[in-house]
């Protein structure tokens, strides 16, 4: 198959129309529109459900009953709109239902901009609405990437029956890259029995809510819920290592981040340093095991982010001092260059060997200086 | 001599056998039996997905015995529009209180409308959140004392009610837009011919049906079953009057084919 110029939200939004997407709600936000403008068109012209709603809340709840019929669905939408959609969030995990959200994330908080951030990765990673729960949330590192976990987010979602999220940034969502698009696959339109409007086995029918009045019976809902994450967390970590056979020592960044950083990787090994880099996919179920198999060997690790080290806390638990602990993010939509990381990693090296260093302390009187403010 | 035993008056066939939660003297029970009534009356019941709110009819799904799902707090019209526009063929309804559609939920109830979706809203107005203890509704009456309006609803300082229906009837998405009361026997069975025509337009596909009920809340109100009946027809009606707020011309034709 041919190669096809492709901005990333359309790449995103034509592939799950080609992996059976039934229906889909959204609500304009830059960076994401052109997500929800290539559906507005291409779902009506398939027969398939589209509705424009009249706000992030209304989408997501439209998610919310479409993911009761089973059928696949999904929304879109970037960090502001994704803030009002975590009421929605809950109560899907709350009634275990499958469904996809795409945040194509950006500078924050508020209002804040419409450039590239990662400044939602606690939002998604560690939960955003109320209640506990998790959600399965892969991050591509460039357009052919977030085609191919496209199709990926609708299988765990119904595998799991939870939400999966497909962790983007404005970069991912608005650059144009070469990427082959999947072929089309069948649209399921056989429900499974647990949904509504399904065929129940006989005398029976299906009630799907997000209440356990009884605290003792919520509490086995969530030892049910906890066990299934720890099953995801097992069986769904996915990430991918570069030059880290003799690596000794190591970044870690996900998404775009981890794009460039693998650039300042290989411009460090063509200057004999024997570095690798980490780059997780499922930022949730974060690659715990592959990083603590790493940990030893390494003399030093640096997180890479655009953000404010928020991915750096869950490294620094698995890290637990027993290497230093480097961390160097952008904030505020602000994309960082190779050089800049590549500077970061020189610092590691010539760095004094302090496993109880303060990783974002440095690293913030660092920015203190760079955008000139005083402490 | 022979008996003559007959059973005229039994649990819907829609219903499941379960005992109420709702007060004594709540008309909540009286509007899920005609909703109940309706559907079986039009053979509906295996093909119904009904939206409950959050609010007293929080457990409705507990006494419909058809598939239903349970929204957030204002959202049914919404969670109602997934369903239905991914199942088209399904009879798919709300019920939802005046906290639920009026306050938190304003926004999904309107862009429901003038969206023109092909659901049936069934909303109850008692003028206080009856589950968290009766406190001020954005439907409560001037002057009426609630748990968080204890001197009376001040205008000045808390707003004055809103006519739902005949704001709902100012949507073009709109069908069919009533009020209808459930105080009494006559009022009861006009409150169900109404929420048969809702159902009907549905069913026909010409549109968004909604039927407002003025409803009691005894408890929340501090008063006797019979006196919230006679406080409802004295103090609510003149405030939101009986009537038909938005019947299109294709809603006509059923409602005169009868």
């Amino acid at each position: 198959m041919a190669l096809e110029l492709i901005k990333g939200n359309v790449a995103v939004a034509e592939t799950a129309l080609r992996a059976g997407l039934v229906s889909y709600f959204g609500y304009p936000i830059t960076p994401q529109t052109e997500l929800l403008e290539h559906l507005s068109v291409r779902m009506p012209e398939l027969g398939r459900a589209f509705v424009q709603a009249e706000s992030e809340l209304g989408a997501i709840n439209m998610v919310y009953g479409a993911a009761c019929t089973g059928l696949r669905t999904m929304t879109s939408s970037s960090s502001p709109g994704v803030s009002l959609m975590q009421e929605g969030l809950s109560y899907l995990a709350g009634t275990e239902l499958p469904a996809v959200i795409v945040n194509v994330v950006r500078g924050g908080p508020g209002l804040g901009n419409i450039a590239p951030s990662q400044a939602d990765y606690t939002q998604m990673v560690h939960g955003g609405g109320h209640g506990e729960y998790h959600l399965i949330v892969l991050a591509p590192a460039s357009v052919q990437e977030a085609v191919d976990l496209t199709a990926l987010t609708f299988d765990l979602a119904e595998k799991y029956r939870m939400v999966v999220c497909l962790l983007m940034d404005g970069y991912l969502g608005q650059m144009m890259e070469p990427v082959e698009l999947p072929p089309f696959a069948p649209v399921r339109m056989k429900a499974p029995s647990w949904a509504v409007g399904a065929e129940h086995p006989d005398g029976e029918r299906a009630v799907l809510t997000s209440i356990n009045i009884s605290p003792p019976v919520q509490e086995v809902f969530n030892v049910k819920m906890m066990s299934r994450w720890e099953e995801i967390e097992k069986s769904e970590v996915r990430y991918k290592g570069y030059y880290l056979d003799d690596a000794e020592y190591m970044v870690v960044g996900y998404g775009t981040a981890g794009r460039i950083a693998l650039t300042s990787v290989r411009a460090a090994r063509e200057k004999g340093i024997k570095i690798g880099l980490l780059r997780p996919i499922t930022v949730s179920p974060f690659p715990v095991k592959v990083l603590e198999d790493l940990v030893p060997r390494m003399k030093g690790i640096l997180v890479v982010e655009m953000n404010n080290g928020q991915m750096l806390d869950d490294v620094s638990a698995i890290v637990a001092r027993r290497t230093p602990l480097h961390f160097y993010g952008r904030m505020g939509g602000v994309v960082p260059y190779p050089d800049e990381f590549t500077t970061a990693i020189e610092e590691m090296i010539n760095g004094e060997h302090d496993v109880n260093r303060d990783a974002r302390g440095a690293w913030l009187a660092k920015m203190r200086d760079l955008v000139g403010i005083g402490a | 001599m022979d008996t003559d035993i007959r059973l005229i008056y039994d649990r819907p066939i829609g219903f499941t056998d379960v005992t109420t939660h709702y007060c004594p003297g709540c008309t909540h029970g009286v509007a899920h039996r005609l909703i109940a009534e309706v559907l079986e009356e039009m053979g509906e019941l295996k093909n119904t997905i009904g939206v409950a709110p959050v609010g007293c009819s929080v457990f409705a799904y507990n006494y419909f015995d058809f598939d239903f799902v349970e929204a957030a707090h204002g959202r049914a019209p919404a969670m109602a529009t997934g369903i239905k526009r991914t199942l088209p063929d399904k009879m798919v309804f709300t019920y939802q209180g005046d906290g639920d559609l009026a306050s938190m939920g304003m926004g999904e109830i309107v862009a429901a409308a003038a969206r023109g979706e092909q659901i049936s809203v069934f909303f109850i107005n008692n003028t206080n959140y009856g589950m968290t203890g009766g406190q001020m509704a954005p439907t409560t009456l001037p002057g009426q004392k609630t748990s968080s309006s204890p001197l009376g609803r001040d205008v000045e300082t808390q707003g004055y009610p809103i006519r739902t229906a005949e704001l709902m009837s100012s949507l073009d998405g709109a069908s069919f837009v009533v009020r209808r009361s459930l105080h009494d026997a006559r009022s009861i069975r006009n409150s169900k011919k109404a929420i048969r025509t809702a159902f009907e337009v549905q069913k026909q596909g010409l549109g968004f049906s909604f039927v407002e009920l003025l409803s009691t809340c005894p408890t929340n109100w501090g008063m006797t079953p019979v006196n919230a009946r006679e406080w409802l027809k004295e103090y609510m009606i003149p405030q939101y009057p009986i009537g038909d707020f938005k019947v299109s011309s294709a809603v006509e034709e059923i409602i005169k084919g009868g």
